[in-house]
Order: structure tokens, then sequence, then C-alpha cells
């Protein structure tokens, strides 16, 4: 209570009060939030260790005041793998864009997961490579305009966008993945859901926990911020459906 | 003092030991000859050692990021590889130097370029000293000639790996790596427990627990400044490890006329080379560099200055390759030659000295 008004809504502690330098409208920012909220209300931002990535992401490390690692490019997953298993009673998790886990990094990714590593991964897919400039990702839809893919994705040229909380979700050693949307005040609160729920379960030790984030990328994308979120209500959700993929403590609870 | 423990062991398999005793906490690698038995040993030790994570990796790459992780969380880390291999994890090791993260590092070298052969060769030489990956940075170097060094060597690694924040590599070749010798093995070190190991590593990504300040491992320095600067520091800290750190054998140098340069398996061939020689009459000696980087310049130095002194000769597995950085030391003022083979062919006491003949 601060001057007769009563405090309903504050940036979370471990969030650090410093100008982000992520473009208007872009859900990194929103991601980087909320993760920080879950981190306050478990108490756990003495026992957590992140791992940034390359990519804009990269200095995630400059707003999240915890103990963090900067990774190589798709190397994160590894990274995380020498931390958590280092020290197995800390909360560790990557945080990565879609060239870093799904192009560059997909051999860190898929064995991390099949490990059943106890980390978790957040996956932030903006269907782009944002830091560099807009070119194609691997997500990169069917038909889209990128820096590098000029007159639309051509699938039969350069295959088909990956769907990974699916790939992921076969794997015995993944406890948990879902995929989730910023897009929305609702889905922003359902997304903190899981994201206190993937912390639980590392908790736990049952194995890896793994967020998709449909994301977006009004730079990248080339439109404004609202239109970049009905880009993502009607093309990116139709490829990249929302929804639980696994879990593991479906039946227990 | 305890008892001395002597074994009769091969020296990947009494490297993998000294590693254990010498207090390593982690070990992230992939197979390769000829050097899996590292791996292969650790694993079998493995239920001996619960608190040490043995992890085989899906490619080099991984694990040297798996040890730039672990390393970065204040363990004690290793990996070890062979030359395709070590290449594989050059950018990684780049990163780790950047970001100051304590590793120990193995190259059990076969000959290339390329997939190459599995026979043991000297041809990493450059790869290893001059960097190796992208940026201006040193990895300190050991060059075991023997099973004895393979472990005295790997003890030595892990502390200067601590003492400077640096990555620190054994450059070995395939034939120290598969020889068996009698060796000395080392005692264990003392057990340290995740409170010792943050009281050490004041700086690692451990939890920022009681209250201090949150820590940074990073490479990314992407102000020009602070890059600059960053540089700076590395090349101040290499500047004091090249003070501190090197370490040579002189074999009959005091009168030697000429200068033999070997290090690793080629140094054990040259000692029998200077023996020979010195029989028949020729003033010769060996500068058995220990330490490849920091380089023995000082005393190569003090060598080309001496006025008997009348040639360097620079014996390699390799076209040539450490003869290079002898000649910048010498700078003129003595002949500098080399002869090397390669392809796992090892030369015999008889060619070098043939050689040597051959150019005075
Ligand atoms: C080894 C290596 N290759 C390429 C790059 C250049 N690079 C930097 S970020 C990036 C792509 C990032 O895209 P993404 O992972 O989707 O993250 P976003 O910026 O979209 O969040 C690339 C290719 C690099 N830094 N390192
Ligand atoms: S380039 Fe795209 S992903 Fe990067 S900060 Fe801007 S909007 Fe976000
Ligand atoms: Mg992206």
């Amino acid at each position: 209570m601060k001057d007769g008004y009563e405090l309903v809504y504050k940036r979370p502690d471990t969030l650090l009060s410093k100008r982000m330098h992520y473009c208007p409208g872009c859900f990194h920012s929103t991601m980087h939030k909320i993760i920080m909220e879950v981190v306050d209300e478990m108490g756990i931002a003495e026992e957590t260790i992140g791992v940034s990535p390359v990519g804009c992401s990269v200095f995630a490390y400059d707003y999240m005041d915890i103990d963090f690692q900067q990774a190589a490019h798709g190397r994160a997953c590894a990274v995380a793998t020498g931390i958590k298993r280092s020290l197995p009673d800390k909360f560790v998790f990557t945080y990565q864009g879609d060239g870093d886990l799904a192009a560059i990094g997909t051999a860190e990714t898929i064995h991390s997961c099949n490990r059943g590593e106890n980390f978790t991964i957040f996956f932030i897919n903006n269907a782009i490579y944002g830091m560099t400039g807009g070119q194609m990702a691997p997500t990169t839809l069917e038909g889209q305009k990128t820096s590098t893919s000029p007159y639309g994705r051509d699938v039969k040229h350069v295959g088909h966008p990956l769907r990974m909380a699916e790939m992921v979700s076969q794997l015995p050693g993944v406890a948990y993945c879902e995929r989730l949307v910023l897009n929305t005040p609702a889905n922003v609160r359902k997304a903190k859901k899981s994201i206190k729920k993937a912390f639980d379960i590392q908790k736990q030790g049952l194995g890896m926990t793994f967020l998709e984030v449909v994301s977006n990328c009004p730079s990248g994308w080339k439109c404004s911020p609202v239109q970049s979120l009905d880009f993502v209500g009607e093309n990116m959700l139709k490829y990249y459906p929302l929804g639980v993929k696994k879990d593991v403590t479906a039946n227990s609870n | 003092m305890s008892k001395k423990e002597i074994a009769f062991m091969k020296g990947n398999e009494a490297l993998a030991e000294a590693a254990l005793r010498a207090g390593m906490t982690g070990y992230y690698g992939y197979p390769i000859t000829p050097q899996s038995e590292i791996m292969e040993y650790l694993t079998r030790q493995a239920p001996e050692y619960p608190h040490v994570t043995i992890l085989q990796a899906e490619s080099e790459v991984a694990s040297v990021n798996m040890l730039y992780g672990a390393g970065g969380a204040g363990g004690r880390v290793m990996t070890s590889s062979s030359s395709p291999g070590y290449s594989l994890m050059q950018e990684g090791i780049s990163y780790i130097a950047c970001a100051e993260i304590p590793s120990v590092f193995v190259n059990v070298q076969r000959g290339g370029p390329g997939l190459g052969t599995i026979q043991p060769s000297q041809g990493d030489y450059f790869q290893a000293v001059k960097g190796g990956g992208h940026g201006d940075y040193r990895v300190i170097v050991f060059a075991p000639n023997s099973v004895q060094e393979m472990v005295d060597h790997t003890v030595l690694a892990f502390d200067l790996a601590d003492k400077w924040r640096n990555p620190a590599l054994i450059l070995t070749d395939g034939a120290i790596g598969q020889m068996m010798e009698k060796v000395e093995l080392p005692e264990h070190y003392k057990f340290r427990s995740a409170e010792d190991m943050r009281d050490e590593k004041p700086w690692a990504t451990n939890g920022k627990k009681g209250g201090r300040k949150k820590n940074l491992l990073t490479s990314l320095n992407i102000k020009s400044e602070d890059m600059e600067r960053k540089n700076h520091e590395l090349q101040a800290k290499y500047g004091k490890i090249c003070d501190e750190e090197v370490r040579y054998e002189s074999y009959h140098l005091d009168d030697a006329e000429i200068i033999i340069s070997a290090y690793g398996l080629s140094s054990r061939i040259c000692k029998k080379v200077v023996d020979i020689g010195r029989a028949q009459g020729m003033k010769v000696g060996l500068l058995r560099p220990i330490t490849l980087w920091p380089f023995p310049s000082k005393k190569i130095d003090e060598l080309a200055k001496k006025e008997n002194v009348k040639l360097f000769m620079s014996i390699e597995m390799s076209v040539g390759q450490m003869d290079e950085d002898i000649k910048l030391v010498v700078n003129g003022r003595k002949p500098v030659h080399h002869y090397g083979r390669t392809g796992g062919i090892i030369f015999t006491a008889e060619d070098i000295l043939n050689q040597i003949k051959a150019k005075i």
C-alpha cells in the first residue's frame, strides 16, 4: 500500500528494471516476465541457473537476476546438461529460439530430451531468425516470405517446417511437453501455470520438461505488432496446434 | 606419506586413472580411436566414483559444451578425443577460453588431415598452440612423452586450469596413448563438497545463494570497447602464464653444437639420437618442450645466442610445425631445419642422425 493505492501488479523482483532491447510487441519480453514471476512465486531465484542461446534472447541474462551461462549457437542443451549433472538439486533451464534449437542445435535438443535430462527447455518458436535479420528458420511456414525465402518457403526445395513439440514428445526421456502461445492475457496466464508445472516436474526429477511457445517477430515478419498477433492466430496456430503433447504426471494427478 | 602405488598401465588408462585421482567431477566424451580406452576405463570405474559424472555425449560438439556447463558450474571437468574430434571442439574451446572456464582437454593425436589414419601423429601442433578456434586466445598445452607423464601432466592440467581459469590440453599421440609402461600413481585428491567448491570458485554459476550477486559466464562482448578490454585482460593473463608456466627438459645442452628439439614421442627417439651421436663424437643435445604453450622461447633464445651452437633441428611427426616457432625465436641467427615423417610412420634414431649429418 502506497499513498492510498493498493499494489496489485508489479514487476517480479528477479526481472531487473532495465529497458529491454526487444522490439515493441515481441513475445520474448512477455516470456521473460512470466518465467521470472514463477521463479519468484516459487522462491527459487537462488537455486536457478539459466542458459541463454544465440539469437535475440542471447541477452536474457541482462534482465533475469539469476546465475546465467551464455551458450554457443545451438548448444544450450549441452551446456544445461553439464550444469544440471553437476548440480542435480538446482533448477536449470534453457531459453532458445527456433534456429538455435531446431536447426543448428537439433542433435543436442533430441539427445538431451532422450537422456531425460532434468531441466526445462523454453523453446521460442517465431518461425524466423530474428537476430540475424529475418532469414528462414526450420519452423518458417510453407509459403512464408523471409529474406532467404523471398518468394515464400518452397517445401519441395527446403523441406517442411519442423513440429518440435510433437517430435520430442515421442521420446521416453520427456516427462512433460506442451505448446503454448502468449497472444492473449488468458493465454499468458495459462502459460504461467505450465511454467510452474514444468519446474515442479523438474524438482521431482521425472525427466525433460519442454515448453514450446508459438511466438511472433514483428520486425522479421515485417508487420506491426498487432498484425503479428493476427498472423499467430490465423497461420501459426493452424500448423502448430496448442496443447499438452505429453504429461507423465497426468494419471497420478 | 603413504606407500608408493606402482602399476603397469596403458597411457590412456593411466591418464584416466590420474583424472579420477585428481578430483575430476565430470567427464564428457565421444568415442574415437586411438583414445577410446579413456572413456571405457572411466565407465568401468564409475561405480566406485558415484559423485563423478561420466557421460557419453552425442558428439564432440556436445561434449565440449557440456564441459562449458559443468566447468562453469564449478566442477573439475575433462574431455578427451583424437584429432578429428578435437577439431570439432574448437568453437567451444574459443567460448570456454573467453568465458574463462577451467577445463581439461586431451588430444591423442592421429594422422591427418581429414579422417586420416588412426596411427600416431604430431600434426595438430599448430591447432593446439595457436588457439585452434576463432579469436585471440591460448590454451595451456602439455606434451607428455611417457605413461608417467600422462599421469603427471593430467594432475597438473587440472590444477593449472583452475589456477588460471583457462583450458589446458594434454597433446599426446596414439603411441603414447596405447603403450604400456610402469607408472607411479598419484594420491587421491581430497574430496571437495559443494560448499568447498563454492568457496574455491566464487565466480561459478551454482545459484546465487546467500545473497551474493548473480554470476554470469559469457563470451559475448558486443560493445567494441568491452571486447577490446576483455582481450587486454586475457592477454595480460597469457603473459603471466608465459612468465610462470614454461616447462622443458634439457639433455646434454651445455656444450651442444647441434640442438635437436622434439616433444612427446619424438623426444624419446631423439634422446637416443643424442646418445648415439655423442658416442660418435658429435656435440649434440636435446631441448624437449614439456609445455608447447607457453613455449620455451627464452631457452631457445639463450641457445641461439651461444657461439658454439651451429644449428637447430626440429624433429616432429609432421611436415614441420614446431620448427616455425623455433625459427621465430632464432630469427635468422642460426639455421633451423626440420625432419619429420607422417601417416604414423615413425623415424628411427639412425634416420634422424643421417638427416642431421646431411645438414652439417
Ligand atoms: C555458429 C554460428 N552460426 C551462426 C550464427 C549467427 N546467428 C546468430 S543468431 C542466429 C539465428 C537465431 O534465430 P533463432 O534461434 O530463431 O532466435 P531468434 O533471434 O529468432 O529469437 C544465427 C544464425 C552464430 N552466432 N553462430
Ligand atoms: S527481431 Fe523479432 S524476435 Fe527479435 S526482438 Fe525483434 S521482434 Fe523479437
Ligand atoms: Mg527465431
